[in-house]
Formats: structure tokens, sequence, C-alpha cells
């Protein structure tokens, strides 16, 4: 590199402004939500896999399943993986119902070897990651939350203002152009941005807590309106169910705004607290 | 680029992350089999059973439910029958010579007849069985209550579990048999339920009596109980972590 582009690439890094964007709680809890959603989802349908099929109410009636993932032998006598929703039935032949286990052989299982935790069939040790990453979870979160409204994170980071609200609609047109905001407006989150992580925060995420304390006999006894809030124990399995589909959601979009608005840059953001903003044009 | 070098390399990064992801589940699988691990991961039974005890009072009551829910499919699971030739005289002899038998850490062990047992103070209760497996079925039960019952056999005082002997076995010929502590042993719902929706305990559901312990999940309802005994540690036992089940990697407390 000569000395003249190297002044141009100063000159460049001078005219960018970085911000410290991310503190350093948010950053800690932020990767640590991570990595206990990742064993959370997978450990989550491990546990699923033991009764690969969802009802509402309290008691798992047969005939009542809104949900049903399960193995069949088709009439030429081949093993099929069907899934049931409603009264839609697929073949899911592959990744639901029947899929490769460990030795690679086709074997009956609601979801694929690849993405439970244990990859082979153990409730038991399911369990055993699912409740110890859950109260890592559960401490994580509180932290979080105690952090965020005691340092106004929540009030002047993630609340909306009234004219980001009045502006949503354009809003939503530059998200689905993929124009992303610059200069000074980038220095704040946007107001989806904004919708999106309080529906997470302080919605998806509790209610994915409560509707699994629900699922607890103990709890149960403890504080029977979880019942009651959630329509009962099976109710709350399913709810649980679609909780974590929600989140799954929330991520893939999540990852994928990550990646088209400046993967190096974003990602940076969330290690060191170093955002850059690019100049309005 | 051309078009076949792009190829390549999307053919190349998927290759490293389907190797990444293989590596990373089997690391996982790894760390699942290591006992070092695994001992690592249940201290959050440990905080588990703390706070649900915390939350439960002694009087905090599981759910009761109204006729109207009964399941009319219970399903039956685990052992639905015992194949020795004692219990199959027992079942065809209507359990007339079937006897309980509590002892142990008790001043006085004692057995008890069938009839025995329906003579002395019980409970019924509709209430909500939840397997570990997931699902539910709500059932109607009547039995002793096991407070007052341990309280003529006189508990010593250095008893801290009750342990139950049941007459079935599990996988390779290994016998079922499951603890409670006293908490639960006192706590009012906890019964020996010898009727099930107003008929006697059929035996794909344990006759002649079930332990029914309304605030844990479905493997700590022993069925076929033939014997209760008080002791002061479970290590002694079975393999030593309390149950059939538990000697087998599930929770002891199972509150959740």
């Amino acid at each position: 590199m000569d000395a003249q582009s190297r002044d141009a690439k100063d000159d460049a890094v001078a005219q960018s402004d970085v911000i410290y964007r991310h503190t350093l709680p948010v950053r800690v809890t932020h990767w640590v939500n991570v990595l206990c959603l990742l064993v959370l989802l997978m450990s989550g349908l491990q546990i699923f896999n033991a009764h690969s099929r969802l009802y509402f109410g309290n008691r798992s009636d047969p005939e009542h399943a809104v949900l049903v993932i399960r193995a069949v032998q088709k009439e030429d006598g081949t093993p099929a993986g069907l899934t049931t929703i409603g009264n839609l039935t697929f073949d899911t032949t592959g990744v639901l119902g029947l899929s490769n286990g460990g030795d690679g052989q086709l074997e009956p299982r609601g979801f694929p070897s690849w993405i439970t935790l244990p990859s082979y069939r153990d409730l038991a040790t399911g369990r055993r990651w699912h409740f110890f990453f859950a109260w890592m979870f559960v401490l994580n979160g509180l932290a979080y939350l105690a952090y965020s409204l005691s340092s106004g994170h929540l009030r002047d980071d993630l609340l909306p203002t009234r004219p980001q609200l009045r502006d949503i609609g354009h809003d939503i047109l530059e998200h689905l152009r993929l124009r992303f905001a610059k200069g000074e407006e980038a220095k704040r989150y946007n107001v989806l941005q904004k919708l999106a992580y309080l529906a997470v925060v302080l919605v998806l995420l509790p209610l994915v807590v409560l509707s699994g304390l629900t699922m607890s006999p103990g709890l149960d006894a403890a504080f029977p309106f979880l019942l009651d809030f959630f329509g009962g124990r099976q109710s709350a399995r399913t709810i649980h169910f679609l909780c974590a589909t929600g989140i799954v959601l929330f991520v893939i979009v999540h990852v994928l705004m990550v990646l088209v608005s400046g993967v190096w840059n974003n990602l940076r953001s969330m290690v060191t607290g170093r955002y850059r903003i690019e100049p309005a044009e | 680029m051309d078009g076949t070098s792009r190829l390549n390399r999307r053919g190349f990064l998927t290759r490293i992350s389907a190797a990444g992801g293989a590596l990373l589940l089997g690391g996982c699988d790894q760390l699942s089999q290591s006992p070092t691990f695994r001992d690592f991961l249940s201290k959050a039974e440990g905080a588990t059973q703390r706070l649900q005890r915390l939350a439960l009072s002694s009087r905090s009551m599981a759910r009761e439910y109204s006729a109207s829910d009964l399941s009319a499919n219970f399903k039956a699971n685990g052992s639905t029958n015992v194949e020795n030739p004692i219990y199959q005289t027992h079942v065809a002899q209507g359990f007339s010579n079937w006897r309980l038998r509590i002892d142990g850490l008790v001043e006085r062990p004692t057995e008890l007849t069938l009839d025995e047992l329906r003579l002395l103070p019980s409970r019924t209760q509709i209430t909500r069985h939840d397997c570990v497996e997931g699902w539910s079925a709500i059932g109607k039960w009547k039995g002793a209550q096991l407070g007052p019952l341990l309280q003529s056999s006189g508990l010593k005082p250095e008893a801290r579990y009750l342990v139950f002997h049941c007459a079935d076995t599990l996988g390779l010929g290994a016998p079922y048999y499951e603890s409670i502590d006293l908490i639960d042993a006192f706590h009012p719902q906890t019964i020996l339920a010898y009727d099930m929706n107003d008929t006697a305990l059929p035996v794909p559901h344990g006759a002649p009596i079930r332990l029914r312990v309304e605030r844990q999940l479905g493997y700590k309802h022993a069925k076929y109980v033939m014997r209760i005994e008080a002791v002061s540690a479970l290590a002694m036992i079975g393999g030593g972590h309390g149950g059939f089940w538990e000697d087998r990697g599930y929770e002891w407390y199972a509150g959740i």
C-alpha cells in the first residue's frame, strides 16, 4: 500500500463516524443468550421427540392432537415419516417422523438427529441439558432486564419515539428495499428493530419461560394460575413449542438483517461495542 | 470469478459448515456421555428442587379436576403386567392373600391386607398425571393416605426417605422401585391408590396399589407396590439414585 492510498483510507475512516453502540452488559447477555437458546432449542427437540404430538387443554387425548409427527408403513411396505397439522398431512420422510439416526439407518424420530441434543435418542440427558441451560437463560435474562431497566437502555434505546411510530410505513418500505439508515439516523435502532426487540424481550422470551414452567407439576401446585393463564398443561406445552418456533423465526430474520446490513460492522459492535456509521449522502 | 469456481466455493463452504456442525454435535454427544459433565449439568436439579420447595408450602395442592375432565383412555405406561408366578397367583386370588409390608426405620413393622388398607383414612382425588415424555391424562384415584399410615407405624427419627419396592421389572429384569422424602410422604394428596375411576385398580395401572405423589412426574408414581421401607439414605438401594429411572439418568426430584 503506498502513502497516498493510506492517506485516502485514513480520510475515509475519519469521515465515517464510529460510535459506542452496545454496552458491556448488553454484549455479554446477548452472547450468553445465543448459547442458551441454541442448547435449549436442540435439547427441547430431544424432549419433544419423546412424545412428538401437541394438544390443547389439560389432557393429551390422541384423537384431539393438533400436531402429530409419526412414522408409518406405507401400503407398499416402505416406511415413511408423516406430519399432520390439524387436518393436513404431509410426507416429511427424511426430516420429520422418519430420518437417519446416528448409524445412518432410517429410524422413527420426530425431529432429525442433527438438530437434537444429544443427537441420539436420550430423554434423560436432553432434560439435563435443557434444565441447566434454562436456569442460565433465566438468570441471564433477569440480569439483562435489571440492567436495561436501571440504565435506561429499555426506555432510551428500545422504546420507539412518536415520530418513529408515525413513519413506520416508510420504514417498512425501506426495509423491503434493503435500504438501511445512514448518518444521524443510524445511531439509533430503527422502529422495526425496536418493535422486534421489544416483542422478543418482553413477550416471547417471558412466555417461553412461563409456558415451560407450567409443564411442571410442582410449580402448577405452587402457582395454580399458570394453568389458567395458558389453558392447561398441554396448551402450555403447545405454546412453549410455538414460542420456540417464534424465536427461531426471529433469529432467522435477525441474522439475515445482520448479513445484509454490514456483517462485520454488526458483529464487531456486538463484540467490542464499536459500530461504524455510514455518512449520510 | 466464473460459475464453476463460485460453485466450488459454495460446495467448499457447505462442506466446511457441515463438518463444523458435525464436529459440534459430536462434541456435544461426547460431553453428554462424560460423567463429570453430566454431574455438572445435574447441578440444576438441586437448584430446581430448592426453588420449588421454597415455592411450595406443605399444603400447596396439585390441581383437582371434575369428573367431566377424566381421560376416556388413561394410558398405562411402563410395566403393564407382572410376569412372576407369585404376582399372578395374587391376581388370580383377587389379592386376598396379598400383604403390604411396611418396614425399615419404623418402630412397628407392619403387614396390611388390602381390606385393612381400605379401612384406613382415605382420600379421593381427580388429578392430572404428567408423564416425563410429555403427555398428560386425568384419572380419579382413591387410596389410603400415606401420612397417617406412617404415623401409626412409628417412623424412627433417622428415617428420611420412603422406598417403594415394586413387583414389576423393566428392561433386563431390574426391579422397579421409587423413593420420596418425608415432605411428599406426609402431603395430604400422597396416597396408596387402590381404586381408579371408581373400580379396583386394574393390573395395567399397578394393582393392587400404586403410589400417587401428585406434585411430581409419572415415574415417581410407583405401581405394583409390595413393600414400603423407611431409610436414612438412598445410596445403598438399587443403583443408589433413589429409583429405577433415577438409576438411568432421570432426576430424583421430578417436580418438572
